[in-house]
């Protein structure tokens, strides 16, 4: 169906009992392209993913994937999509060969037919040697990788991937990216969660950073990069009465505040100009600073500036939230 | 990719029954300690029982020949009781959540777990069968017996096997659903499994003569020693179909509920 959306999303909301955990999330992904949801532990994005993909029931809203409605068409949105979750969804008494064939079969090939794409994917994705061994055995980048192939049997519509990289090694990372970006080259629609921005920014084409349960931005990297003004200032602080007035005086303007440090930041177009004339402003008396630094923005704060707090949380969203 | 791959997928519930009976059998088989305590508890069980307590237990016939129906029901239910197990791991491990993106239904899962459950606990009686005849059981049964012990130990197999998947979608984590298995091994000890009932305290004659282990045993016993059967056959066909209806009821909402 050509002009229709890949992913259509309108004001879903969920709860887990009494805890919101969706505040109304609206999403519009053109087919073809790499979308990615950004944001910290408990933002919501497992569960947008979840519903998506038909494994559980907005309280509110609607969405649309792959032309179905993911309420009333669960059989068709499911044999649209392919989903890979965050805990590697595979047999580790199995090994790679047999857990592909079983995917295979599950996807109605015949016994040969699935043996035969098993023997494709396990070439593709460099996992030829390890296919007659257990998944137990596997490194966890190997894991990722063969978790991801049983997900590409049959080539489907929309791809689900929900924090690929979490817990990777630099190197297997890296790994997932190409393995990622060959995909998105082959034109299907990838659904993307992380809570890298790095990875965010490398592999999407659009990107929505969502915070508790609502979207606070979208756009593409650069887009949302411009956000904010282009570079940051950090100031280091004489000593508490000096960071405890600045950041008085800043209110919201104040960005990555720490007290104990005594430092703080704020944003600045970079220019030798505005830098010197912010310092003139914030610190006239000029005792209050006592170094400063100049970085470009990042993602990083473009989510600061507008949730005020990192992405990298030490929370747990394993638990499904 | 060769373009076939993109042909859409009509449901085939049967199809994935199979595969699913297929990888419940191979993870059986291959998780090797869980498969060599399902098969030995029970040996082991019979030899201390006869061996070692059963100078001791006057029933009336040679003590193997009592006790050989309490532990193929032991046995069976054991084994059956190890699917909680298997099922709760399928639920939070990921896996399942796979398998319904790919529009496998959950009771084709459970299905696989509760068939390959059958078939080991039917291996494991035929091995229990075996030692117990080394070691001096000698049925009287006819042929006719023994097909109607059979039938009413595989109804009792099933009915255990998804009452036990009931319990794997019920228990947060493997080990809680392991301490099912530790609960079941129990209950056919206050019945005649081992003992006969009216030589144990009146005041739990009420549970163990009403308790659905008692009739089951009660009823092998009878096909197969030819002591009588009364309706002890009836009583545990109805509590088995009772555990079974119960259970796939339970299973259907507890799948619904635990994957909201």
């Amino acid at each position: 169906m050509p002009g229709e959306p890949a992913i259509e999303a309108t004001g879903l909301t969920k709860s887990y009992g009494s805890v919101p955990v969706l505040n109304g999330i609206s999403l519009h992904v053109p087919p073809g392209s790499v979308f990615s949801l950004l944001g910290p532990n408990g933002a919501g994005k497992t569960t947008t993913v979840r519903i998506l993909t038909t494994l559980t029931s907005p309280d509110a809203g609607s969405a649309r994937v792959a032309g179905h409605d993911v309420e009333r068409d669960r059989g068709l949105v499911r044999r649209s999509i392919s989903l890979t979750g965050q805990d590697t969804a595979l047999d580790e008494v199995q090994t790679g060969a047999e857990n592909l064939l079983m995917m295979g079969r599950l996807c109605r090939l015949s016994r040969r037919a699935a043996t035969r794409r098993a023997a494709e994917l396990l070439e593709q994705f460099d996992l030829r040697e390890a296919g007659a061994r257990r998944i137990s055995t596997y490194s966890g980048g190997m894991r990722r990788r063969l978790d991801l192939a049983a997900s590409l049997i049959v080539r489907p519509a929309v791809i689900f991937l929900d924090e690929p990289t979490t817990g990777l090694d630099p190197r297997s990372r890296a790994a997932m990216w190409t393995v990622i970006t060959d995909l998105a080259r082959s034109g299907v629609t990838i659904f993307l969660t992380t809570q890298y921005l790095e990875e965010a920014d490398k592999l999407a084409d659009r990107i929505a950073l969502v915070d508790g349960g609502r979207i606070v931005a979208e756009g593409t990297a650069t887009q949302l990069k411009q956000q904010v003004s282009g570079h940051r200032l950090d100031l280091t602080l004489t000593d508490r009465a000096a960071f405890d007035a600045l950041a008085a005086g800043l209110r919201d303007r104040a960005l990555l505040p720490d007290r104990e440090r005594l430092s703080l930041s704020v944003a600045t177009d970079g220019t030798a100009g505005h830098v010197r004339a912010l310092l003139d402003t914030l610190d006239p008396a000029r005792t209050a600073v006592t170094r400063f630094a100049v970085h470009s923005a990042t993602l990083d704060d473009v989510f600061l500036a507008l949730t005020g707090h990192a992405t990298a949380t030490p929370d747990k969203e394993r638990a499904g939230v | 990719m060769s373009d076939t791959l993109t042909a859409p997928r009509p449901a085939a519930p049967l199809g994935d029954l199979g595969v699913m009976v297929r990888r419940a059998t191979t993870l059986t088989i291959r998780n090797g300690d869980a498969l060599i305590t399902s098969l030995a508890l029970p040996i082991m069980l019979m030899l201390l029982f006869v061996y070692l307590f059963g100078g001791a237990i006057q029933t009336g016939t040679a003590y193997v020949t009592y006790v050989v129906p309490g532990v193929i029901m032991l046995c069976a239910s054991f084994g059956a009781s190890l699917t909680a197990v298997v099922v709760t791991h399928d639920m939070t491990n990921g896996i399942m959540d796979r398998f319904r993106s790919m529009d496998v239904r959950g009771a084709a899962v459970l299905g696989g777990h509760v068939v390959a459950s059958t078939a080991r606990n039917l291996v494991s009686t035929l091995l229990v069968l075996g030692v117990a005849f080394l070691i001096g059981f000698r049925p009287s049964a006819s042929f006719v017996d023994w097909l109607a012990a059979a039938g009413l130990l595989l109804v009792a197999i099933v009915a255990l096997s998804w009452a036990s998947a009931a319990v794997g979608l019920l228990a947060k984590t493997p080990e809680a659903a392991g301490g099912f298995t530790f609960f079941v091994m129990f209950l056919p000890y206050p019945s005649s499994a081992f003992v006969p009932v009216d030589t144990m305290p009146a005041w739990i004659h009420g549970f163990a003569d009403n308790q659905p282990f008692t009739p089951l045993i009660e009823a092998l016993r009878g096909f197969l020693l030819g002591t009588p059967v009364g309706d002890s056959a009836w009583v545990a066909l109805a509590w088995c179909t009772g555990i079974l209806a119960i259970s796939v009821a339970a299973t259907g909402r507890l799948f619904k509920r635990r994957t909201a």
